[in-house]
């Protein structure tokens, strides 16, 4: 660990934040101290906390307890409008232009008073000179290439005389030229007295560009150091650590083959092509685990897995009952405006014909509840008033109510406490143990590990086996092997 | 609706009864507010004929097309075209009504013909939109304008009568036309047929796997993809055809039970009316009849008043537009979020 002293050398100085969403901790005593002048990565898996870090730096989260100070004076109620003219500045991954306003337009966005294009514009091409970024001014957001909305967004924060700058993912949309580009003139900001923190996961760039590292795991510090004391290997196992115990899934003996891929394509809603020629097959009694880092084609595959959208090209054999347990159950899983009689009747209703038995189904939901442990008083009350614990049981209760061949689990336990993530899981080793396959897609390692038989792992469209080791998943998200 | 809205409601309801009641006290030529409630109570409900012949007869196709709209709104469908359907149900049902010598199922096949015709122009429109993402919405309300400049067309053309002095038909065959339910009374058998219309479109959403599935696609259309497995474009394009249908329907019992030929202003708006109908209904088929009954007083007893009382008949169509837009206002929580339907043990 290095440059803690508070003071003139360092620019921001975040110590013993937490923050709790409900029950979810999302920070547990983090620190983060950025040096004057240095660049500084902030690395961890998706929902690690990088982002609710970074927006309580910004004035956006308020923490439940810690302590900020920016250039070595405290900043104790930070608001968006005080972290701004205490001289921060972040650029979202998810760019915030308006798209048809000219990039002076989106630049005098951000003022108060009278608009005076002249005087904004002046002081625009100072700020791009003195930094080096060169964006047309007078064009519509929309006609400007990704990597020039990235620079447009970084001079707004520049004009704002942000002299901390805040990257999240800045890479993961550039092409490699440009990233390159990008982190030279990351590093000229620093040499200049700047200071940018990087959010990321990519290691290598990471390693390449920072001078400090931090890492974030599951909402508290696993490492903190100079980056010229690490490898890609020490950033994984920080970002990876040992579990400590393996995949608590007994290996029963795999059965018949049940999916069988064979140089499938998938494309999103877009047309993009998300997946390329991806080859693998999943048998009876495996529960194979999905590792991937935000984006990198598993939505698709989960997707094609479940029988809802199919493959552009090569073949994809399924077998007839496929159940989804799908990660938005608000949206996807449940009907919230209907009883949990009615949300145990809508699965499988597509294929349904003639009169529904709800007399049946009344009696098939009353043993769900007992028999899945769902706390609601009765099956007539909307699932809209029960827990998002019992929501997640209603899903998986009617999803293995009857034998079924194959289950696609999307994020099952995303927001559930220990118990109703404890549940999902065993339901999830009965299905595969009654003769189901099994995949399932966490964005947490750990729960992949803990449930799979074996694992694929998804990075930029290609699907490959990585079996149950822990370093190699890691890299293999990453594209580092 | 919950306790907010209903509050909200209460306010507004009391605020444009008050105004419309000025209204008509200073429109009215005798400037005697009496008079003017007499009128609206003699034209709708306070006479044996106004009631039977009036109120009831113009709420059988309101019931009909509300009734498809329940549907329709249930599966989270806009379908504003009730008024084209009807009016090319009418058509259908008309040219077979014409027809000389088909015994005595003409009456049965003048009907199935009108369901058959609006079906198809609201079919127009499902196609339109599973197959090019057209909004309901905007096809259904310009579809309304093709049927009736179509309507007006033919009754000058190809179907005018003999003569061809008026711009209508010649009256359909005795054989085509809806019996009465009792002499005297213009109250036909399309009552019967729309109170049963109504108990079948709350049995289809209520018992069958197909209702299941309209109101699962109305509530939420994902969770009917993903978990229901269900194919949502076609359950919404289905629902539109079935609300068309009856809409059509309503045109075709126009034609048999009320006109007994096609003339261009056949429907004064029962498509339109019957939008407010269904929502003021709470897209529950079992309330259309009550809700449709309720407009039909409106629109008799405002043409009462403008017979008895002199109010002028644009007051007539203000006074319903008013209470049109308070329907919608108070049911637009109802639109978005169709109440829970109570399930049998």
């Amino acid at each position: 660990m290095t440059g803690a002293d508070p003071g003139e050398s360092v620019a921001l100085d975040l110590r013993g934040i937490s923050k709790r969403f409900g029950e979810v901790a999302a920070l547990t005593d983090v620190g983060l101290v950025v040096r004057r002048g240095s660049v500084h990565a902030l690395l961890g898996e998706n929902g690690a906390g990088k982002s609710t870090l970074m927006r309580v730096a910004m004035g956006l989260v308020a923490p439940d307890a810690g302590t900020i100070s920016v250039s070595g004076i405290p900043a104790p109620q930070l608001t968006v409008r005080s972290a701004s003219r205490a001289g921060l500045g972040m650029v979202h991954q998810h760019l915030s232009l308006a798209e048809s306003l000219t990039a002076l337009e989106n630049v005098a966005l951000g003022g108060v008073g009278l608009y005076r294009p002249r005087r904004v514009a002046e002081r625009l091409r100072s700020v791009a000179a003195a930094s080096g970024l060169d964006v047309p001014l007078d064009v519509p957001a929309r006609d400007l290439s990704l990597a020039q909305r990235q620079h447009l967004e970084i001079l707004k924060a520049l004009a704002a005389d942000a002299r901390v700058l805040i990257l999240d993912e800045p890479t993961a949309v550039l092409a490699p030229a440009e990233i390159r580009d990008l982190l030279l003139w990351v590093r000229g900001f620093a040499a200049r007295g700047g200071s940018v923190v990087v959010v990321t996961h990519k290691l290598r760039e990471a390693l390449s560009v920072a001078d400090d590292i931090t890492v974030l795991r599951r909402g508290r510090t696993t490492l903190r150091g100079l980056a010229a004391g690490n490898t890609e290997a020490s950033l994984a196992r920080a970002i990876f650590p040992d579990a400590t115990t393996g995949s608590s899934t007994s290996v029963a003996a795999p059965g018949e083959e049940v999916v069988v891929a064979e140089r499938v394509s998938l494309v999103n809603e877009q047309g993009t092509v998300r997946i390329r020629e991806a080859s693998f097959v999943i048998r009876r009694h495996e529960i194979v685990g999905i590792a991937a880092v935000d984006g990198a084609g598993q939505h698709e595959l989960l997707g094609a897995l479940g029988a809802l959208s199919p493959p552009v090209s090569g073949s994809l054999r399924l077998p007839p009952r496929v159940v989804v347990v799908p990660s938005d159950r608000h949206r996807d899983g449940i009907v919230l405006s209907m009883t949990l009689a009615e949300n145990v009747a809508l699965r499988g209703v597509g294929m349904a014909r003639g009169r529904i038995a709800w007399r049946q189904v009344h009696q098939r939901a009353r043993l769900l509840i007992q028999r899945f442990g769902i706390s609601a008083a009765s099956e007539r009350v909307l699932a809209s008033t029960l827990s998002g614990g019992n929501q997640q049981r209603l899903v998986v209760a009617s999803a293995m109510e009857e034998s079924v061949d194959f289950v696609v689990a999307d994020n099952p336990t995303r927001g559930l406490d220990l118990n109703a993530t404890a549940f999902v899981h065993e339901q999830l080793r009965i299905a595969a143990a009654g003769g189901a396959a099994v995949v399932v897609f966490s964005s947490d390692v750990d729960e992949v590990l803990a449930l799979a038989t074996r694992v694929l792992v998804v990075f930029h469209g290609t699907v490959r086996e990585a079996g149950l080791d822990r370093d190699r998943i890691g890299s293999l998200m990453l594209g580092a092997a | 609706m919950n306790a907010r809205s209903a509050g909200i409601g209460a306010v507004v309801t009391v605020g444009i009864v008050l105004t419309v009641l000025m209204a008509l006290w200073w429109l009215s030529p005798t400037h005697n507010a009496g008079a003017v409630v007499v009128a609206f109570w003699n034209g709708s409900l306070g006479t044996r004929s106004a009631f039977f012949s009036g109120t009831l007869v113009r709420a059988v196709p309101l019931t009909l097309v509300g009734a498809g709209l329940c549907v329709a709104f249930r599966a989270g469908v806009f379908n504003i075209g009730g008024e084209g359907q009807l009016a090319i149900g009418a058509v259908a049902a008309t040219v077979v009504g014409l027809e000389h010598s088909l015994g005595p199922l003409h009456v049965v096949a003048a009907l199935a013909a009108g369901a058959v015709g609006g079906a198809l122009w609201a079919g127009v429109a499902a196609v339109l939109k599973r197959r090019f993402g057209v909004l309901e919405v905007i096809s259904t309300i310009m579809l309304n304008f093709v049927a009736t400049n179509l309507v007006a067309y033919l009754v000058r053309g190809p179907l005018q009568e003999a003569k061809r002095v008026y711009p209508q038909t010649e009256l359909i065959a005795v054989s085509a036309r809806l019996a009465r339910l009792a002499p005297g009374s213009r109250l036909h058998w399309g009552v019967l047929l729309a109170v049963t219309a109504c108990v079948v479109a709350w049995w289809f959403l209520r018992e069958t796997a197909a209702g299941f599935r309209v109101r699962v696609v109305g509530a939420s259309p994902s969770a009917a993809a993903i978990v229901g497995r269900v194919d949502v474009r076609r359950v919404a394009a289905g629902a539109l055809v079935v609300s068309g249908a009856l809409a059509g329907l309503a045109g075709g019992v126009e034609v048999t039970g009320v006109t007994y030929a096609l003339y261009e202003n056949i429907s004064p708006g029962y498509g339109f009316s019957a939008i407010a109908v269904a929502i003021l209904a709470g897209q529950r088929p079992l309330l259309v009849p009550l809700s449709a009954l309720l407009f039909a007083t409106l629109e008799t007893g405002a043409l009462g008043m403008q017979r008895d009382a002199g109010v002028p008949s644009v007051v007539a169509s203000a006074l319903e537009a008013v209470v049109i837009l308070a329907t919608l206002l108070l049911g637009s929580g109802l639109l978005r979020k169709p109440a829970a339907v109570a399930q049998p043990q």
